[in-house]
């Protein structure tokens, strides 16, 4: 009988419950994972029960009263609250996904459970560690790269048709959303780039003023780098920009392909 | 003190703080100049909150149709109500040209015109000819303009190889005896552990405060932590009564829709269905300036032409646009409509209300980025060692109002300004003297104090009791008596900071201590804000006082300087305007009425 050693800090246990005010009427009940390096505990779940009358429509405005009001040692990152920093990415009801775009009256289970990004390692609370994550966007070196000298005082011309083939792309804001709900990457996320990098990594490819196409397309004939991709499609289903970094994949493969004559 | 907490030594050339558009301009150029250069950052670059601009960047490239740096000059002094230096203007409109090219040349993904160069639209208060024409200065990516611009300089500080320290929270700066500044003392969030940098130039770039404020286009972290620092540095803030009122944030959620919606034909909507900016604005309607639109949506509410069951709003209608334009030119607004207003633009109008968006007030600095105090009679003396830019700066290039999409510019402009005065200045690796014993210890002292605060409020409350304060005295309009009730309360809610309480006590992502200094940070601006507004008896951009309705130019066409010491008391000086020019290429613009 084989035996199994679960990693540390797997095993979850039921946390704090912070019931509402006296009084509340609208009541919707959040389970949210708590985790804290400092002490030696396992992580748990807290489960704070929110008076939806006085609180704003979306789930970061819930995480926010809990933190203001309930317990402000609640740990987790947000910033624009307009779905462009991406700062507040998170598992929310099942799906991850920005919190300051996820309406609380969209969310089906009635017991709303907020988790860290899957699979990552977790800094505290919702906070998850994006290091590695960061290092595959610099690996790809994502920025114009050009032999052509630009002409000195004007722009470089793009017809708007070639600007076009940007959309969809450019758009991508890292929230690692899409990255962190794909299989492949959970399981070869140390050499996968996974679907955010590819999806940046096509950006240049595509964009009519780089220069260094076959460069980048060499960078990523590997194994791993792209070909872990098996259209699971989670990524497109779940981009809270509601973008298709599978089909930036299909398209660099067809490029591999038709290179290859 | 010092015993008690350790810290890991950085000595670098040049320390930035901040890594939004300004902050990240800065270190490429400081970077591609050969210094050794660390950028400091609470948050990773992309999420710094350029990203959220949306509109555009104005130059007058002249793409499409006749333009020249010269009206655009002139556009931003009657914009900034004669209150901008007029010296640092024509630096900011002439160097536009080379800054936008240089962005495209960085691989920005700006739309195009049909044959292929920069895209432009209209914008607030951009003419031609000196308030003739209006002109189309301002260059855009869809409505997505400060993300596109963000990333591709993150992008391009990837290149340069910059060293940066991401989630690190900057402390206080490190001055010395002789009142220079020598570093910055920082927190590293994901260890919990203290940096020091030692630098020959700390250059900050840490953003607005709009968060001093209820509702404000700003993110949750726009606190002004540059301006904090620099107040309990001794230094002076210029200019804090110019606070920008947003015509347009979104009703309720206060979320951005850009300036450039009526760029590009969208029209403000009383209840009767009016298009009102008429009757204010006979020529430039609803594209006038700023601080004009929000006065006149505010007069119309008060009225009673409000829309919506409050009659506390105002529409903004997109419905005779092409859709096929919305799409193109406005899809983040169209986005952003749904999510937070639950509205179709293509069928029914955004319901929008003026909202708190851009501080024109902040660090003195010249058109070097050189941070500048009056000092024994001089206006003009500068702090070595310390720059500022981007909205933490005040330039001033925009004065009493600042023109939509000049923000943009100003952070690449400047950016580049600091890291070139920064190369000429300071030489590569050149030796730092011993920083003194106790140079840390007041910093230390109040981080101490913070982190182990018991007191009986918590910070969410006082964040909350000075947002509401200044929220209801420092809008829009104000009076002198609405002034003095708001400069009491604010001076309460500063000095209920001593009986704080931080309930988090661990070392790694402490977010409420971070949260705390982050209110301290905003109590010493949000001070400064209603002192300075009290103390101006005048009306000029977006500093509208109903018991002084005109503008005073015999006596407040001058800087106000704002000072708060540690007990919270204020005291205010002056610094005269800059009526002057660079170059002989463009006459000052002396004052005159400002109509639109």
């Amino acid at each position: 009988m084989a035996e199994f050693t679960l990693p540390k800090n797997s095993k979850i246990s039921a946390g704090k419950h912070f019931p509402a005010p006296a009084g509340a009427k609208n009541v919707r009940t959040f389970k949210v994972y708590r985790w804290n390096p400092d002490d030696s505990a396992n992580p748990r779940t807290d489960t704070y029960d929110v008076d939806l009358d006085t609180c704003g429509p979306m789930v970061l405005d819930a995480l926010i009263k809990i933190k203001n009001e309930i317990d402000p040692t609640l740990t987790f990152r947000r910033s624009c609250r307009e779905g462009i920093c991406g700062s507040c990415a998170m598992n929310i009801d099942g799906t991850n996904t920005l919190a300051c775009t996820r309406a609380i009256s969209d969310c089906a289970k009635k017991e709303v459970p907020i988790y860290p990004l899957p699979h990552m390692a977790v800094v505290k609370d919702l906070v998850p560690d994006l290091t590695h994550f960061y290092a595959q966007y610099a690996s790809i070196r994502p920025w114009l790269r050009t032999q052509t000298p630009a002409p000195p005082d004007r722009e470089r011309l793009q017809s708007k048709e070639d600007r076009a083939l940007l959309d969809g792309l450019y758009e991508c804001i890292l929230c690692a959303c899409c990255s962190t709900s794909c299989p492949s990457y959970w399981w070869n996320g140390d050499r996968y780039l996974g679907p955010a990098i590819l999806l940046q990594a096509y950006r240049w490819i595509i964009d009519s003023r780089d220069e260094d196409t076959g460069a980048r397309l060499d960078e990523l004939e590997d194994p791993f780098k792209l070909y872990r991709c098996h259209t699971i499609m989670n990524c497109a289903r779940t981009c809270p920009k509601g973008l298709n970094p599978a089909r930036a994949i299909g398209e660099i493969k067809q490029l591999m392909l038709a290179r290859r004559g | 003190m010092n015993k008690d907490y350790e810290f890991i030594d950085h000595t670098y050339d040049v320390v930035v703080v901040g890594a939004g558009g300004a902050g990240l301009r800065a270190t490429l150029g400081l970077a591609e100049a050969g210094l050794s250069t660390a950028c400091l950052t609470k948050v990773f670059p992309t999420r710094s909150h350029t990203v959220a601009a949306q509109g555009g960047i104005s130059a007058a490239l002249g793409n499409m149709g006749e333009d020249d740096w010269r009206f655009h000059f002139y556009d931003t002094i009657k914009g900034s109500d004669w209150l901008g230096d007029q010296d640092a203007i024509e630096y900011m409109c002439r160097e536009a040209i080379p800054a936008i090219i240089e962005l495209e040349h960085q691989g920005v993904p700006f739309s195009r015109t049909e044959d292929g160069r920069i895209y432009q639209r209209p914008f607030g208060g951009m003419t031609t000819h000196y308030g003739k024409g209006i002109a189309q200065r301002t260059c855009a990516a869809a409505d997505r303009t400060g993300h596109a611009i963000l990333h591709t300089l993150y992008q391009q500080s990837l290149a340069h190889d910059a060293r940066f320290f991401i989630e690190y929270f900057a402390l206080d700066l490190i001055m010395d005896e002789e009142g220079a500044c020598r570093g910055v003392l920082a927190l590293d969030m994901a260890e919990g552990t203290l940096h020091l940098f030692r630098a020959q130039g700390v250059v900050l770039a840490t953003g607005g405060y709009g968060r001093a404020y209820f509702s404000a286009t700003s993110a949750h972290t726009c606190t002004g932590d540059g301006g904090g620092m620099a107040l309990r540095a001794g230094l002076g803030m210029q200019d804090m009564e110019f606070v920008q009122f947003h015509p347009t944030g979104i009703y309720g959620a206060g979320c951005l829709i850009t300036e450039g919606v009526r760029g590009e034909g969208g029209i403000l909507r009383n209840s009767n269905g009016e298009r009102f900016m008429e009757r204010y604005a006979p020529n430039a309607k609803d594209l006038a300036s700023r601080d004009v639109v929000s006065r006149s949506m505010t007069i119309e509410i008060r009225e009673g032409r409000g829309v919506g069951p409050h009659k506390d709003h105002i529409n903004l209608d997109l419905t005779h646009l092409d859709p096929k334009d919305i799409h193109e030119k406005l899809p983040g607004i169209a986005e952003s409509a749904k999510i937070f207003a639950g509205v179709d633009v293509e069928k029914q109008p955004i319901p929008v209300i003026p909202t708190v968006h851009y501080n024109m007030g902040g660090i003195p600095t010249n058109y070097h980025g050189e941070v500048v105090q009056l000092r024994n009679g001089d206006p003009d003396a500068v702090v070595p060692g310390l720059y500022a830019i981007g909205e933490a700066a005040c330039v001033s290039v925009h004065g009493a109002n600042r023109l939509g999409s000049n923000s943009l510019l100003d952070l690449v402009v400047f950016g580049r300004a600091v890291a070139n005065r920064c190369a000429e200045t300071i030489t590569p690796g050149a030796a730092q003297k011993d920083l003194p014993a106790d140079a840390c210890d007041r910093a230390l002292a109040n981080l101490d104090r913070l982190r182990n605060a018991k007191g009986a409020t918590p910070t969410a409350e006082i964040r909350n009791n000075m947002q509401r304060a200044m929220q209801a005295d420092a809008a829009v309009f104000r009076t002198g008596e609405t002034l003095a009730e708001g400069v009491k309360k604010i001076r309460d809610i500063h000095a209920s900071f001593g009986d704080v309480r931080v309930s988090d006590r661990s070392l790694v992502w402490n977010s409420d201590l971070v949260e705390t200094l982050e209110l301290q940070n905003l109590l010493g601006q949000a001070l400064t804000t209603i002192v300075s507004a009290e103390n101006r008896t005048e009306s000029r951009g977006a500093h509208a006082r109903e018991d002084f309705p005109d503008r005073d130019d015999a006596n407040w066409q001058k800087h106000t300087v704002c000072w708060v010491d540690d007990a919270g008391n204020t005291h205010i000086d002056y610094r005269p305007v800059h009526m002057y020019t660079l170059s002989g290429d463009v006459d000052v613009v002396p004052p005159k009425p400002r109509v639109y």
